[in-house]
């Protein structure tokens, strides 16, 4: 991968139902939907690898409590709350 | 594109143990979580029956976006251990299976009752209602209305999405004009069926709310709008500064019939433009305290004096024959059924015995049948129901014809008669027949044939002292001829029972004399 991008985003892809509302809400575009489908038949979403800058709406759209997780570079997140769900979620 | 690092397809287990090792400490490669599932949901909901490890919600369901934005805020403010979510009746009646907070699942379109009940219980509690437009805004409209106009220290999450969901898709108070459900097939017609009801803006209109905005779940900006007005209503619970009220417009894809990223849409063009989102109320209501009223002990509005306290301290130590006593009196109504049996409780209760008592009766209070139930016993009372009653009176024949085979054998039957009727039996329970309506009659009124009974049932079970009887009739009877024919009743009851004993089960009409 060429440069680390600032952010990261993990799917448990079984609690995902493969609604869409993280590809569509993702502002960098960064998600999608994966063509294989989870073991209930919903095709979960899936980061590209690039560009996500861990800014979080994806999380905030997704009506699943666990499906998504955002990360970010530690470096790049010094400024910013390190409890999950903190302030900072308005940085988008 | 395609990384296969990034997801892999494993089983659920798996990848939840995954996940749940990964999220709060994850830096692998320099990354750190920022954002991951809520401490305040379940690991797993146990509470489902299947596919515990994800929510029972359609997908893109609001409610799933609303109730982690409520979880956040509820984390955040570090409220989790006294947190009561109160889950109503529609497609959110499963909170409890997701909320690791204390939770309680109330009849439909009740829960603001229900929550004002449990935050004047506990008022250091943060109790939040979360209801839909089907139980907020159609059954429930009168609960959350009273609710707010008192200014209940609660929180409401009102989610909105014009329909009924769970149900299939019935027209709400909310769908919106021309909007088809299965029972505004045409699409609603205000002639027909009204206009949209405006919640936000109808509570808006009472003086006691301190906090009423709508937002909705329609796209990145108003789901962030979202999350701070529900902080915000969750703070102003927290410092008690009265009620406070969300409404959420919230899409339901799957009863709209569209799919998860076009209902979103539909939220913001066209629900949006019905159900302004505006901020309605901001302030904290000033609400007059008034006049405390006093606050008296039940020994002071029973009336009980010092003296009657000293008798009931001797009393307690009276030799209970029972650990407990389960009674039934039955009789037609006018024959002082349940007053026999608010008599004895209150016995009960000035021997310190924990009571209960519960009438049965038709909507005639005379010529009608009824029953009570009396449960007398030395520990807490679990049901008032008695369904296999230690002793039955039976004032009449029906009675005993209808409740005798609820007594267990062992038991025992006082019955209102000379004799029992001849092709009665009860095998294995005690039967005593008195004649206590001519006992009472030839006293002076049969008015006190109830009472007669009772001396008779007091003298057969020893469940209560003969002294505390008569303080309880000479508090209760307030005609003076009345309580002397009263006493003699009593009297009277006890000794044809001790009678009985003496001649042996042998039902003698004057046996008494």
């Amino acid at each position: 991968m060429a440069g680390q991008a600032r952010g990261k985003v993990t799917v448990d892809v079984e609690e995902c139902k493969g609604c869409g509302l993280c590809v569509e809400s993702c502002p960098p575009k960064c998600l999608e939907l994966a063509p294989e489908l989870n073991s209930y038949g919903a095709h979960p979403a899936r980061y590209t690898g690039e560009e996500c800058t861990g800014c979080g709406i994806c999380f905030y759209c997704c009506p699943e409590p666990g499906a998504i997780t955002v990360y970010r570079l530690k470096a790049k997140a010094k400024a910013v709350s390190t409890t999950p769900g903190g302030e900072h979620a308005t940085a988008l | 594109m395609g990384d296969e690092n990034v997801i892999t397809l494993v089983d659920p287990e798996v990848n939840s143990e995954v996940k749940s090792e990964a999220a709060p400490t994850a830096s692998n490669n320099g990354y750190e979580a920022v954002h991951s599932k809520s401490p305040l949901f379940y690991d797993l909901y146990e509470r489902k029956s299947e596919l515990k490890h994800q929510t029972h919600y359609c997908p893109g369901c609001g409610h799933g976006v609303a109730h982690k934005l409520i979880a956040e805020a509820l984390q955040d403010l570090g409220v989790q251990d006294k947190t009561i979510f109160v889950s109503p009746v529609g497609c959110s009646v499963f909170a409890y299976y997701y909320f690791d907070v204390g939770n309680v699942q109330v009849a439909h379109g009740r829960a603001p009752a229900s929550a004002t009940a449990i935050k004047r219980s506990c008022p250091d509690k943060m109790v939040i209602s979360y209801q839909g437009d089907g139980d907020l805004a159609a059954i429930g409209t009168a609960e959350i209305v009273h609710a707010a106009n008192r200014g209940e220290k609660i929180t409401v999450f009102f989610v909105n999405n014009g329909i009924y969901g769970m149900t299939g898709g019935q027209m709400a108070p909310t769908t919106l004009v021309g909007q088809k459900s299965t029972t505004s097939p045409w699409g609603r017609r205000p002639s027909n069926e009204g206009f949209p009801l405006h919640m936000a803006e109808l509570l808006a209109t009472l003086e006691a709310p301190a906090y009423i905005e709508r937002v909705a779940l329609s796209d990145n900006k108003n789901i962030m709008k979202a999350r701070r007005a529900i902080r915000k209503a969750l703070e102003i619970q927290r410092d008690g500064a009265g009620f406070s009220f969300v409404e959420i417009l919230s899409p339901c894809p799957t009863i709209w019939g569209k799919d998860p990223v076009e209902a979103r849409r539909w939220v913001l063009d066209k629900m949006i433009p019905t159900f302004p989102l505006n901020v309605f109320r901001d302030r904290r209501p000033e609400i007059p305290v008034g006049k405390e009223p006093p606050q008296r002990t039940v020994a002071d509005v029973l009336e009980i004096t010092p003296k009657d306290r000293a008798h009931d301290a001797s009393t307690v130590k009276h030799a209970h024959r029972f650990k407990d006593v389960q009674i039934k009196i039955a009789g037609f109504g006018g024959q002082g059924v349940l007053l026999l049996g608010q008599l004895l409780i209150e016995m009960g209760m000035r021997e310190a015995l924990e009571v209960s008592w519960l009438p049965s009766y038709g909507p005639e209070m005379r010529s009608g049948s009824a029953h009570c139930h009396v449960c007398l016993s030395k520990e807490r009372i679990g049901s008032p129901l008695v369904s296999r009653p230690d002793v039955l009176v039976a004032m009449n024949e029906f009675s005993l014809r209808k409740f005798a085979h609820e007594v267990p054998s062992g038991g025992l039957i006082l019955y209102n008669g000379a004799s029992l009727p001849a092709d009665f039996a009860a095998p294995g329970v005690q039967l005593v027949a008195i004649p206590a309506a001519e006992i009472a009659d030839k006293l002076g009124s049969t008015k006190a044939t109830n009472i007669v009974m009772m001396g008779a049932l007091l003298e057969e079970t020893e469940c209560l002292a003969p002294g505390t009887a008569l303080s309880v009739l000479e508090d209760k009877v307030k005609k003076l001829d009345l309580l002397e024919i009263d006493r003699k009743a009593l009297t009277a009851g006890r000794l044809f029972i001790d009678d009985q004993a003496h001649v042996g089960a042998v039902s003698q009409p004057d046996g008494f004399a």
